[in-house]
């Protein structure tokens, strides 16, 4: 067995440790970034939603510059991004390379977009509910969590899981300024040095990576799906 | 119990102006079953949101048991909300929730414990018909079904007003009654003040004692239902009866030509509309032999509307000229409404 993978890929077999690295690299840059796009994509979205004109606590100006500024953010070309913040990058975490200066950007580039899937998420509630929630007195509070929150948990892991796998290719771009992670170790070593086996080991493990979000994104939505 | 006073309800839509509701002053007494009838876009619905402030009117006041609900805070109006239930036309259930967590949705935040909460919303099933249903989701269950579990929502908070937003629109005429049914029983049971809001006057005959007709926003015309129904004063509310009764029909029968509504030679093709006093009497025989006319009956029919009879008869009828004419002022002293809706005489002439 050792052999034929020796035989088959012989420059991953010659940097395992390294592979392992990158891979670790990915999921900390991937669970980090995740977990808060995740917290601030919910709360744009949900300001999104009950800010707009007829929402329950409506606000236009809150709801203008939050839409404007989503639209800003997602127009911007996220290897643009990655270097655009560099300074920011720097006051917040103190450095803009490696592993940790890639988390912001990222965050950036995910966010708008996890925001704006969660508010289709939440449009997709049937405006009765709330009417309903509202009659039996619930408080805005209650509704957004009792109500948008909890009635569209499927919607809502239906969009974190998609934003969760175009968050793994945005890892791989944050390598190529030096975030590390597997896509900064295809590049260098796939790419650079023309070492094919190094770009197909890290592409299969990329797909491995989601292949398990989207299955766990499938399993959550069935089991809450009534 | 419940009182608007010169309530008044705009929207601004790009395409202009909708005046919903204009100028309304209603009072529903505690404890009654009040209906509020009318065609689509009337503003009923506006009208009956209006009632616990799911709208809040431009003008005019909303008082309900004896709090004036458009003076109150928004926490007070919300905890006054507490005490008006509400049910809806597309039931709005929450899809996540079983059934009994539909039902103890309101129940959070009263102070009554998880544990006397579920017992309350099963009590409350109980009550419904549905115990069953407990862990059911509302995916699983038929339109009554939801209706039911809906009015349990609704009542779980003890309400004592209970608002019905065209609640039995999207159910069909079996449910529709056993819906009606359980309200009514409910209502008597715990003494709940009741609005229905329908385009169906077969709801409003149910069960309301008094009914409220609703037109380009106004009421045009109220009363008790028997009143209301049996001496249409209003264009809408004739409408609204004839829709129920079917007697407009016959309109339509005759402007399509259908022979079983055109009169032969001298008869008379004749629409009667009977009211309580005359309905039992046997006109038709009586007239048939006191004049020597020949009756016979194209279409009829007969609602009952509390208890008391409210509709027709189509009929043809027959015979000599003179006695024709006798039999139907016979018929307009007995104080049967009379209208000769088509003349085989001028037909004849016409055809001839």
């Amino acid at each position: 067995m050792e052999n034929l993978l020796q035989r088959l890929a012989p420059n991953v077999m010659a940097k395992l440790p390294e592979l392992a690295e990158s891979c670790g690299q990915t999921l900390v840059m991937l669970l980090i970034s995740g977990l808060i796009s995740f917290i601030f994509g919910l709360i744009f979205g949900v300001l999104l939603t009950v800010t707009r004109r007829g929402g329950i606590l409506q606000n236009l100006p809150v709801f203008t510059v939050l839409d404007k500024a989503i639209n800003v953010f997602r127009s911007i070309p996220f290897i643009i991004l990655l270097f655009a913040l560099i300074p920011l990058t720097r006051a917040f975490v103190g450095t803009a390379i490696g592993t940790r200066g890639a988390i912001l950007p990222l965050i950036f580039g995910t966010v708008p977009f996890f925001s704006r899937q969660i508010e289709s998420a939440l449009c997709e509630l049937p405006d009765g509910l709330v009417r309903a929630a509202q009659s039996m007195g619930v408080g805005p509070l209650g509704i957004i969590v009792r109500v948008y929150l909890r009635e569209c948990i499927p919607g809502i892991v239906r969009a974190a899981t998609i934003t969760f796998v175009s968050l793994v290719g945005l890892t791989a771009m944050a390598g190529a300024v030096g975030g590390g992670g597997l896509g900064d170790f295809a590049i260098r070593y796939g790419y650079q040095r023309s070492q094919m086996d190094v770009t197909y080991a890290s592409v299969l493990i990329l797909l491995l990576l989601v292949s398990v979000i989207q299955a766990l994104g499938g399993i959550i939505i069935k089991k809450t799906t009534h | 119990m419940i009182e608007l006073k010169n309530v008044s309800k705009t929207f601004s839509t790009p395409s202009g102006s909708v005046e919903a509701v204009r100028d309304v002053s209603l009072r529903i007494r505690a404890g009654e079953i009040f209906g509020i009838i009318g065609l689509s876009g009337a503003g009923k619905s506006t009208l009956v949101q209006c009632m616990n402030l799911l709208q809040r009117p431009d003008t005019g006041t909303v008082t309900i048991d004896g709090c004036e609900l458009t003076a109150v805070s928004l926490r007070e109006l919300r905890e006054k909300r507490r005490g008006i239930g509400m049910i809806f036309q597309h039931f709005n259930l929450m899809a996540s929730r079983t059934v009994l967590q539909n039902v103890m949705f309101p129940l959070r935040g009263s102070g009554l414990t998880r544990q006397q909460q579920r017992d309350r919303a099963s009590e409350l099933l109980q009550l419904v018909g549905l115990p069953d249903k407990a862990d059911a989701y509302p995916s699983q269950l038929s339109g009554g079904q939801k209706q039911r579990v809906a009015i349990a929502r609704a009542l779980a908070p003890n309400p004592r007003v209970l608002l019905c937003d065209e609640a039995t629109s999207a159910l069909d005429p079996q449910t529709t009654r056993s819906i009606l049914q359980l309200l009514r029983d409910l209502g008597r049971r715990l003494g709940l003040t009741i609005v229905i809001i329908t385009h169906e006057m077969a709801v409003v005959k149910e069960i309301c004692g008094r009914v409220a007709v609703m037109q380009n926003g106004r009421i045009v015309e109220q009363g008790d239902v028997y009143a209301v129904f049996s001496h249409p004063r209003e264009d809408v509310t004739r409408e609204l009866v004839g829709a129920a009764t079917h007697l407009q029909q016959i309109s339509e029968l005759v402007q399509a030509g259908s022979s079983a509504v055109t009169p032969g030679p001298g008869q008379l093709l004749l629409r009667l509309t009977y009211s309580a006093d005359n309905v039992s009497e046997a006109l038709i025989s009586t007239v048939s032999r006191r004049f020597g006319v020949d009756l016979s009956i194209v279409f009829g029919n007969i609602e009952l509307v509390q208890g008391a009879p409210v509709g027709g008869l189509v009929i043809l009828a027959g015979g000599e000229r003179v006695q024709l004419e006798q039999a139907v002022r016979y018929l307009i002293d007995k104080n049967v409404g009379v209208e000769v809706v088509l003349d085989g005489k001028s037909f004849a002439k016409a055809g001839a």
